[in-house]
């Protein structure tokens, strides 16, 4: 954190859009890679390791939704669908086709892209709220779909078990090779947002986010980008669909309802809209929070409430958390826990000096 | 042979129940009328006040009238409260924040509710007999011919509100332009607070019949999700389009789970008014009597 970018003088556009801007950056990465890469599974035992493997889930799942939210403006409240269209998708290629992971899973995430354009469609028309409303809609109606067709569902409750995927004849099965496993489409998912957005697609989103009439002015196929940006964001959706149906052994539509779009609004709205590095913070925050909840209070619970009582507690307080939590980071401070994590490095960057 | 008796029975009971969910409907449409704001917590307005009520009749064993009037006021001092710590900040942000923070307050009722009364479900009597009223082939249940009644007469007061009354033109003009409002003399955060308050009061009239329908628990809350296809068909900011909105979305939705829930086994009810809400969208996105909103840069 403490470094001075004294003489870091960039020439060219290329040079100031490049994925390092700053030498310590590379330095900062590396350090962040030899953490994750080999401090991180030698220190923890699989209960963190657990928790830290809901997080990788959540991580692309929330930078997918970041794409189509907070850099191309368009609201969208059936994610949880889109996931559930790609676990499905890739449950039943890899049950009743035997396919490898490493085929289901990008299959799966088109299917959901593909679901995502037909969701995306109206966008041109509407907006704002109507869109909110129309993938409100999609959202009900693939849950429904899906409940209701026992041929994508595999009949009794809606669930398809799926092999552990393998990667040369060798089945990922413990937490810390899921871990590994994961943790690779993490970095994939945040190399690609990273340079997305550099590139001419990101700008023709962020074009569209800011005025999408001027955007069309300026000579952006607007239906195009925005179609695009469905697609992109639906395919992440897609794929967090397929790493979780991996990571939990079974497909499921409970774990992709209507509470799951919600959780993942509430990622990207409490890490910072627009923003990867924010969609890292809100998928971490928010899926720490249950967790930090129920620790509290089955540690210091039974101080105040009867055992009964902390159990009803539990999922209320999460809710009331959460929505709070959402609120409070759209009145208070709208570009969320990236801005937060912003000021505070600003502040070190010329520390001790004021300014 | 065609039963018209059953269609009868499916289409009254239709117009019945989408006459109320026609009230809740308004409650939403007051809110974007005036306002602008997008109300994503309705069915949790409705669900809290039911809850209020419920307990007031319950566990404290008031009589209905009063546990009713403590709802109703209860819930305008909500809205007032609502519009000043959370709306008011977020003026002249985009739709999705908006949106979002009414997300967010339905998730903080959806656990307020039974955090602060229990998870089990309440019954919320009323001096309202079971017994079906039975008029030619018809069968009805009392409540819904109540519930019907107090919606017509709650739109057809806001209605009047609207067009007649100094405070209902001032509010169409707040809905209109806001600036041009202000430099009229409105005193616009006035009215805002005040369109709250009215939704407050319908979801507390909502929450009454509602739940004295269906019972009070948190899903009492997923009323809520049926106002979207009834707004969306009547057109956002038409207090006719929510009742006409209301009695298609009751109608279809019950003819669609009369005749197609046996051949897929159940769940037609809530899927059927959103086909047909994606239908309109695609045809007539700003509904039967809405608005057309044309953008200027």
């Amino acid at each position: 954190m403490i470094h001075r970018e004294c003489g870091v003088l960039h020439t060219t556009y290329a040079a100031d859009m490049a994925l390092f801007p700053l030498p310590i950056a590379r330095k900062s990465v590396a350090a962040i890679g030899v953490l994750f890469l080999v401090l991180v599974p030698i220190a923890l035992d699989q209960y963190y390791l657990s928790i830290l493997n809901l997080i990788f889930i959540a991580i692309v799942g929330a930078i997918g939704l970041n794409i189509l939210v907070g850099y191309t403006g368009q609201i969208s409240v059936g994610h949880g669908a889109f996931m559930s269209v790609g676990a499905y998708a890739a449950a039943n290629l890899a049950v009743r086709l035997g396919f490898p992971f490493w085929l289901s899973l990008p299959l799966g995430g088109l299917t959901a892209a593909a679901v995502g354009v037909v969701v995306g469609i109206p966008s041109l028309r509407i907006k704002g709220l109507y869109l909110a409303i129309a993938t409100l809609a999609a959202q009900f109606i693939i849950e429904w779909v899906i409940n209701h067709f026992t041929w994508i569902s595999g009949g009794v409750q809606a669930s398809i078990e799926v092999p552990r995927p393998s990667l040369f004849g060798h089945a990922i099965a413990s937490q810390r090779e899921m871990y590994f496993f994961l943790l690779l489409f993490v970095v994939l998912a945040i190399a690609a947002a990273l340079n997305l957005m550099r590139s001419r697609i990101g700008r023709a989103f962020i074009a569209i986010r800011d005025r999408d009439i001027a955007a069309q002015i300026i000579g952006i196929d607007i239906f195009r980008y925005k179609l695009l940006a469905f697609a992109i964001s639906s395919f992440y959706a897609g794929v967090t669909g397929v790493l979780y149906t991996y990571y939990l052994g079974i497909a499921n539509y409970e774990q992709f309802q209507i509470g799951v779009s919600i959780d993942y609004l509430a990622m990207i709205i409490i890490g910072g809209l627009g923003s990867v590095l924010g969609s890292v913070f809100g998928a971490i925050f928010v899926t720490l929070l249950p967790i930090a909840i129920r620790w509290v209070m089955e540690s210091f619970g039974d101080l105040l409430f009867s055992p009964a009582a902390v159990h009803n507690l539990i999922p209320n307080l999460r809710l009331i958390l959460f929505g709070s939590l959402i609120i409070f980071f759209l009145v208070v401070e709208p570009e969320g826990l990236n801005r937060l994590w912003r000021n505070i490095r600003n502040y070190f960057r010329v520390w001790p000096f004021a300014y | 042979m065609f039963d018209w008796q059953f269609l009868c029975l499916l289409v009254s009971n239709g117009v019945l129940l989408g006459l109320m969910y026609a009230l809740i409907a308004l409650g939403f449409v007051l809110v974007y009328k005036a306002t602008d704001a997008i109300n994503f917590a309705q069915g949790e307005f409705v669900m809290i006040a039911g809850f209020a009520v419920a307990v007031l009749i319950g566990s404290h064993g008031a009589p209905w009238w009063l546990a009713a009037a403590v709802a109703v006021a209860g819930m305008i001092a909500f809205g007032f409260g609502l519009e000043r710590v959370v709306l008011r900040p977020l003026l002249g942000r985009p739709v999705v924040a908006v949106i979002m923070a009414t997300i967010g307050l339905a998730a903080v009722l959806r656990g307020l509710g039974p955090l602060m009364w229990g998870a089990e479900t309440r019954s919320l009597p009323l001096p309202i007999s079971d017994e079906p009223v039975i008029i030619g082939p018809l069968l009805i249940a009392p409540i819904e011919l109540v519930g019907a009644a107090v919606s017509l007469l709650f739109l057809a007061g806001f209605s009047w509100f609207f067009f007649k009354s100094r405070q209902g033109v001032a509010m169409r003009a707040v809905a209109d332009d806001q600036q041009v409002a202000m430099a009229m003399g409105i005193n616009v955060e006035r009215y805002f607070a005040l369109a709250w308050a009215m939704a407050g009061v319908v979801s507390a009239l909502g929450g009454i019949v509602w739940g004295n329908l269906l019972g009070v628990d948190v899903h009492l809350a997923l009323v809520g999700f049926k106002v979207f296809p009834v707004v969306i068909l009547g057109g956002l900011d038409s207090i006719p389009g929510a009742i006409v909105g209301g009695l298609i979305v009751g109608v279809v939705e019950n003819v669609a789970a009369g005749y197609v829930d046996p051949l897929v086994g159940g769940g037609t009810k809530d899927f059927a008014p959103y086909v047909l809400m994606i239908i309109a969208l695609m045809f007539r996105p700003y509904g039967i009597f809405g608005k057309r909103a044309i953008e200027r840069l």
